[in-house]
């Protein structure tokens, strides 16, 4: 399969925390001005990564900076904001978390503090609260910290459709999506470089992971097609200036998992054998197929066997 | 230098075949310690239970995609008669919060005492199938399941979606036309959140109080096919696959019971 990435690296210029001994170093890119992107590994979450696996970063106005994600977990979460501190003195005054996921979250506590608004959908308390007790067993489990409730901080602003947020010489417009990846995807647009952010909304590479809904995501593609954008930041992967090309390879496994799911479904087969045999031939396609590809045909056949009714 | 590496390929396997043997033989006691310390006692006191696959098997992924879907089938291995058929098949999940997962009860009509169904599974855990022939006797088989988290794990995310369908039913014939005076494999589709009540809100420190499935009656023509109580380890959305022996045409009926009283029946007509 050919996929079309060009990763834009306007700048590749690895910025340093400053000396601080406990505070571990972040790669960062500036993609565009005043935006920039720590690209994340192709891994799961264990207690080698300890989670920090996905895109995180943060865009500069004049007057604020809004971080988007902070990471796997509140090392991470620190060593972005001495990075951020590193890199300018304009204030941060905004969080974003682009969805409930650890890998997106764990870093929040790193930046509670007076003057900071999380920013959030509407669905992401809930979710916070609902996943909170699975997820503090897990990251004990697999990545080696453990986490208090604290640790997950809702949002102070939830976003039901769109949000605007004034930077200072800069607006950022957030959108909360119909159930997709997650039933809490938030997306951001910066208008003055085009660049949209659109965390696990796409995956480049890492093969997509279908935590909400299939045909929802679907959905969402279609709508994201129409936005102008030059440049795309995905979850997991590298930045893009192919838009909307960028989508492509995604939703093509996406539309090949619904209509081969259907069919197993109009043929009376049953999850088992979905699971066995639904679209092999992408495997060499994607990292992490295995991983995820099995689990993706459990989740899509269980929301397919309904979609009728 | 082929062989060499052959030899070395051999030696390799036959020490990770010793260090599994081995493994297995230490982690044994501890994989048994919720059945031996007591679920045994609890489900069937001091009765003789032969462990085999002689009369059911249990088929369950070794390593669990999602533990809250877990895809399970029981084989049964002797036919339905009515002079020697499976009276009851009882499925526990050791280390479960609620180990107890169903109880299904068959009768010589059932055709077949299969099951399929997709559970959760909150831990690495045996799961066990034990039938109980109608002659008393239990038999027992069993699989070890890796998974964790399966029912503390979110509630399926579109939970809104999930409770405007709940109590919608629909059944699945294997084939368009029955065949009659044998065993027909159906499939039940449940809409039913099943909410475990171990998905805990800490923010807001609320509890989502259990809501599941509790009884499930199948019948054909009115005389049962299939009788089951359930408990939390079933997964959202319900999924059953069964026999049954339709002798003449007629109707398909399922009518289930959740454990704050809401019932729901559905009907399907069955022609041969």
């Amino acid at each position: 399969m050919k996929v079309p990435v060009i990763a834009l690296i306007l700048s590749l210029t690895a910025l340093n925390a400053p000396a601080q001994t406990d505070i571990p170093k972040l790669s960062l890119q500036q993609v565009a001005p005043g935006i920039y992107v720590h690209q994340g590994v192709h891994e799961l979450p264990d207690s080698h990564n300890r989670g920090e696996i996905a895109n995180i970063g943060f865009i500069v106005g004049q007057r604020c900076v809004a971080v988007i994600d902070t990471g796997g977990s509140p090392e991470q979460g620190h060593a972005l904001r001495s990075a951020i501190e590193s890199i300018t003195t304009t204030p941060i005054c905004y969080v974003i978390n682009t969805h409930v996921h650890p890998d997106h979250i764990y870093g929040n506590i790193a930046f509670k503090q007076p003057g900071v608004s999380f920013i959030g959908h509407h669905k992401l308390a809930e979710a916070m609260a609902m996943r909170a007790p699975f997820y503090q067993e897990k990251a004990e489990r697999d990545l080696g910290f453990s986490l208090k409730i604290e640790n997950f901080v809702p949002p102070d602003h939830s976003v039901r459709d769109t949000l605007v947020l004034e930077l200072g010489a800069r607006t950022l417009l957030l959108r909360a999506h119909k159930t997709s990846h997650t039933d809490n995807d938030l997306s951001i647009y910066d208008a003055q470089t085009k660049t949209l952010w659109l965390a696990d909304l796409l995956f480049m590479g890492h093969l997509p992971v279908v935590d909400g809904s299939l045909n929802g995501w679907l959905a969402t593609i279609e709508q994201l097609k129409t936005i102008d954008a030059k440049l795309a930041i995905p979850g997991h992967g590298p930045v893009s200036a192919d838009w909307p090309g960028a989508l492509e390879p995604e939703e093509r496994y996406l539309k090949t998992l619904q209509s081969e799911i259907r069919a197993f479904i109009k043929d009376d087969k049953t999850m088992e054998d979905a699971m066995e045999n639904v679209d092999l031939s992408v495997r060499d396609d994607w990292q992490l197929f295995d991983e995820f590809h099995k689990r993706n045909i459990s989740t899509a056949f269980a929301e397919l066997e309904w979609e009728d009714d | 230098m082929k062989q060499l590496i052959a030899l070395n390929k051999g030696l390799w396997l036959a020490l990770a075949y010793l260090l599994a043997v081995t493994g297995s033989a230490f982690a044994a006691g501890e994989e048994e310690a919720a059945w031996n310390g007591g679920l045994r006692q609890k489900f069937f006191g001091d009765r003789a239970i032969e462990e085999g696959n002689q009369i059911i098997e249990l088929t369950a992924p070794y390593r669990a995609e999602d533990p809250a879907l877990v895809p399970i089938q029981i084989n049964s291995k002797i036919p339905q008669t009515k002079d020697r058929y499976i009276k009851t098949v009882t499925l526990i999940i050791d280390n479960n919060p609620v180990p107890f997962s169903a109880n299904f009860h068959f009768t010589p009509e059932s055709g077949k005492a299969d099951l399929a169904m997709r559970v959760r599974v909150n831990a690495y855990t045996h799961i066990r199938a034990i039938a109980e022939t109608n002659d008393g006797k239990l038999h027992m088989n069993k699989v070890f399941v890796k998974a964790s988290g399966g029912c503390s794990a979110p509630i399926g995310t579109d939970l809104e979606a999930a409770m405007a369908r709940m109590g919608k039913m629909k059944f699945k014939l294997d084939n368009e036309k029955a065949a009659l005076q044998q065993p027909n494999l159906a499939q039940l589709l449940i809409s039913h959140p099943n909410i475990t009540g171990l998905q805990m809100d800490q923010l807001t420190r609320m509890i989502k109080p259990a809501h599941f499935v509790e009884e499930l009656k199948v019948s054909f023509n009115d005389k049962p096919v299939l009788t089951a109580q359930t408990d939390i380890a079933i997964s959202a959305d319900p999924n059953f696959r069964f026999y049954f022996v339709p002798e003449t045409a007629g109707e398909l009926k399922a009518e289930i019971r959740d454990n704050k009283g809401n019932q729901f029946s559905a009907t399907q007509t069955v022609t041969p």
